[in-house]
């Protein structure tokens, strides 16, 4: 059995039959047991009560070490930062103690945590309700780090985050919030670390992270009707990151675009480029090209966060430079397919 | 609960000395870098580790700041672990992962010191929540400085604890000096149990080098709290006899702080009080001699397999 679900339902519908399944299962943070600004955590405290669905004050940090402290002890606290700009208030709970907890114990100690959170722009929220910081997140060991593309994988990658026994940071993208897509009524968990490949194909491989699976989707139908075959491949987690699935279409595409909704200095798509021409450089008929947004805080105003973001445009121009490479003699920007480094 | 027996007594004078005699041996092995990193000494503040966690069961959890060596000892991790834990040894309470700053015995309810100062304060309330939520009587202690009363996570904490009433403790060690500068120059409020006034719960201030005022004290703030009650807060007035840490040249100090020791040492006002010789020396020759092996099982003890690091990044 499956419905049509929206984003928010399926993870709403999740947590609540993590919380049915056991009573170590606890969701807190501000708001949550009146149903949070986008109504993620709605019908939760009405079942499950006000205990073991807190609404707490506006402390981020010690909200965070608190679920640290829970998780330590026995309990799978879900935590909740509202907006992903304001993990920053929770990093020390979440980077100095969740992170290095079994590592500094000595195994002795382990923190089931997931600590969900939502980030991107769409909503003219500003710079700092807009961020997309999952990639300071992938620098420190320890933790997992989650980003789902849609409702069903969502719901199918919450479940192993909350069954995982370390801190699992999930990030979701309020943009996705209200798109609807079939989702199991009971989903198999997505084991962490699984890639999954949207769209097969051959000449160019697409890696897109979150939002940008459905804009490379775009893309992707755009250069087919170029005569393009681009294989679409959503990796899903971050960290750990299932390197063999994406350097093995590289390997036979030899062209790659990355794209993520971050600024893309020093998101994580550096990080996947370096991994990525590491396993697969002598496949590689072009440089790894990666889609991003600016070296700017998000803007407000709507033509410059429309500008701001990237999507479909810039995936398609990116797979073009990765795929004319060599075939011209002057360098791609010259033609006018990649804006100058 | 709160009354202090012979037996009790004995105790605690053991774990001070116990406390004691490894500091003294941890700073001598630090200037020889057989122990390892920043080392933070509770010389002098002997008393508040002895007399709140002996008063503790194993299911009880205690977390701790930097300074920390004591509040580990007191709650029941071995000595020659701990200290093979600060030179690094696979033997060592964290198989030399931790160090000195974050020990951990999970075994004993020690669950963990912390480099971040007042970073555990909040950890301590998760652990207070599912003691409440399973329905259990335990009780979750906190020791931290007077400096960790100025970081953020200390107003959110003792907030979110009152708010809830957690079955929490809070235990201040209030030595006048927040790392190197004296409490005047971080804040107006002289007693850190004065910051926490307006929330209403039990708080009370008590001269940290006397074990007993301490025992007291606590016992009774325990016994409310096994009852389900709290958050509750003591302010122990310690007095710290070495640097903020091995090596600091504390030429922020002045020289009557000697005279002001000299009055102010537990172990020898509890003596005094005990009013037992011999018994007293036979504690302090036993604590010796569990140094003196501790120090031996360390140095017997390997380093560990650098395999170990990365097997442990991740529970499984």
């Amino acid at each position: 059995m499956s419905d049509e679900l929206t984003f928010v339902d399926a993870v709403n519908r999740t947590l609540a039959q993590a919380m049915r399944e056991d009573a170590r299962v606890i969701v807190l943070g501000e708001d949550v047991a009146e149903g949070g600004p986008y109504l993620v955590t709605v019908g939760l405290a009405e079942e499950f009560g006000r205990e073991r669905v807190r609404n707490t004050p506006i402390s981020e940090g010690a909200v965070c070490g608190v679920a640290v402290g829970a998780a330590q002890s026995g309990f799978k606290p879900v935590v909740e930062i509202m907006f992903i700009d304001f993990i920053t208030l929770a990093l020390d709970p979440l980077v100095n103690q969740a992170a290095k907890a079994h590592f500094m114990s000595g195994g002795q100690l382990s923190v089931p945590l997931v600590l969900r959170t939502q980030g991107g722009t769409g909503q003219r929220n500003g710079a700092q309700h807009s961020q997309s910081l999952e990639a300071w997140l992938t620098h420190v060991p320890g933790l997992k780090v989650v980003m789902p593309s849609g409702a069903a994988d969502a719901a199918g990658l919450l479940r192993s985050a909350i069954d995982d026994p370390n801190p699992v940071v999930f990030v979701e993208c309020k943009a996705l919030y209200f798109r609807r897509e079939p989702v199991s009524e009971s989903p198999e968990p997505i084991p962490l670390g699984r890639a999954c490949t949207v769209r097969p194909g051959r000449d160019v491989t697409i890696v897109a992270l979150s939002r940008m699976v459905a804009d490379a989707l775009e893309a992707a139908e755009r250069l087919a009707g170029e005569g393009v075959e681009a294989e679409v491949i959503d990796p899903r987690t971050l960290v750990p990151l299932d390197l063999d699935t994406l350097a093995q279409s590289l390997r036979r595409t030899g062209r790659a675009v990355i794209a993520h909704e971050a600024v893309a200095a020093g998101g994580f798509g550096a990080e996947l480029a370096a991994q990525l021409q590491a396993a697969a450089f002598d496949y590689l008929e072009a440089p790894i090209q990666r889609v991003g947004a600016p070296f700017t805080p998000v803007p407000v105003s709507p033509g410059l966060e429309d500008a701001y973001r990237p999507g479909p445009e810039e995936i398609v121009r990116a797979a073009r430079v990765a795929l004319e490479w060599g075939q011209y003699d002057a360098e791609p920007w010259e033609k006018g397919a990649l804006a100058r480094p | 609960m709160g009354e202090l027996d012979a037996e009790s007594a004995r105790d605690l004078l053991r774990t001070m000395w116990r406390i004691r005699l490894f500091e003294e041996r941890v700073a001598q092995l630090k200037r020889t870098l057989q122990v390892h990193g920043l080392i933070h000494l509770s010389i002098g503040g002997e008393g508040v580790a002895a007399a709140v966690c002996g008063q503790l069961r194993d299911d009880d959890a205690v977390y701790s700041g930097h300074r920390a060596h004591g509040h580990a000892i007191a709650k029941g991790a071995p000595v020659d672990r701990v200290m093979a834990e600060l030179m690094g040894r696979e033997t060592g309470l964290c198989r030399g992962l931790g160090g000195s700053m974050h020990l951990v015995d999970a075994e004993h309810g020690f669950m963990g010191a912390t480099g971040v100062v007042g970073g555990n304060l909040p950890l301590a309330l998760g652990t207070a929540l599912t003691n409440r939520l399973q329905g259990t009587d335990r009780v979750t202690v906190v020791f931290f400085g007077d400096g960790a009363v100025q970081a953020g996570h200390f107003s959110e904490s003792i907030n979110l604890a009152a708010l809830w009433r957690l079955p929490v403790i809070f235990v201040c060690e209030n030595n006048g000096f927040a790392e190197f500068t004296s409490r005047d120059e971080h804040s107006t409020i002289e007693r850190v149990s004065d910051v926490v006034a307006p929330y209403g719960f039990e708080r009370s201030t008590v001269e940290g080098s006397d074990p007993v005022a301490v025992w007291e004290a606590f016992g009774r703030m325990l016994e409310s709290a096994r009852g389900g009650a709290g958050p509750f807060l003591l302010e122990c007035l310690t007095y710290r006899r070495r640097g903020h840490y091995e090596g600091d040249q504390q030429k922020y100090r002045d020289a009557a702080a000697e005279e002001e020791w000299l009055a102010r040492d537990p172990i020898a006002r509890f003596t005094k009080r005990l009013d037992d010789d011999i018994v007293a020396a036979e504690i302090e020759r036993e604590a010796a001699l569990e140094v003196d092996a501790a120090v031996a099982f360390a140095r017997d003890s390997p380093f560990p397999d650098p395999s170990i690091a990365s097997e442990l990044v991740y529970a499984t």
